[in-house]
């Protein structure tokens, strides 16, 4: 399965468009990473807690995404795009969606 | 009082600690960025057709930074009198060209050269600062594009 956020795969040709895939998955955070990021409040610095935390989360809106294109018989995912939205007080979706197609 | 002294005690160890944490992350930009000078990342949509079409991966590299207690205090100031917020100014410099690396670094690992189609997206993620940004979300992606070796 090719993930690309490019409209084309060099050297390649789509066969079929299968159209929108998209997954999403919504987080929060532990109370403990909560009071880490109320110190790093004052000192600055990195969030490292929350950097992992939200990248674990991308890969997971990434993987299902995958999983809906690959149900729909697709072989590839181009023009992937991410957004973020914070859904309420301390949660945050992860969204990543693109287009299924069929690569030769 | 107290409340004073609590204050002045945070805004010293924000500034202190502030100032010292982005001149590590600064230096440690410029080295790493020196490091990766050869890999090439390109904000143009489309490769150039006479390229060597190689393997497709989407690389991403994403950062939360957060602003120390001293900047805070300090914006919150310039909202009376608008104007240029400097302290924001390096702290969103600061998260978007560590993104850039951490992509970098990804695409290296996978033995690529160069990087197509660079989509950076901010966000504020984190609510807690009393309706101040606080800390940001930066993510930079793209396609790295890893020559087939023969």
């Amino acid at each position: 399965m090719i993930v690309s956020n490019m409209e084309i795969i060099p050297g390649k040709r789509v066969k079929e468009h299968f159209g929108l895939v998209q997954g999403s998955t919504v987080r929060t955070k532990h109370v403990g990473r909560d009071l880490m990021a109320g110190f790093k409040n004052i000192f600055g610095g990195e969030l490292r807690g929350y950097t992992e935390l939200l990248h674990e989360a991308r890969e997971e809106a990434v993987v299902r995404m995958k999983q809906q294109a690959e149900a729909i018989g697709a072989n590839a995912v181009l023009n992937v795009r991410f957004s973020t939205s914070s859904v309420a007080q301390g949660a945050a979706e992860l969204f990543a969606y693109g287009t299924a197609v069929k690569l030769e | 009082m107290v409340d004073l002294i609590i204050l002045a005690s945070l805004l010293a160890l924000g500034y202190f600690f502030g100032q010292y944490f982005e001149k590590n992350h600064y230096k440690s930009i410029i080295k790493r960025e020196a490091k990766y000078r050869n890999v090439v990342a390109i904000a143009s949509r489309i490769p150039p057709v006479s390229e060597n079409p190689g393997a497709s991966i989407l690389v991403t590299g994403s950062v939360v930074i957060s602003v120390d207690y001293f900047k805070r205090f300090l914006a919150s100031l310039r909202t009376l009198i608008g104007g240029r917020v400097v302290s924001y100014e390096s702290l969103l410099d600061r998260a978007r060209r560590e993104a850039i690396l951490r992509m970098k670094k990804k695409a290296r690992s996978l033995g690529a050269d160069k990087v197509f189609n660079i989509k950076l997206e901010t966000a504020s993620i984190s609510k807690n600062a009393r309706g101040g940004i606080g800390s940001i979300e930066v993510l930079a992606y793209g396609t790295a594009l890893v020559p087939v070796r023969r």
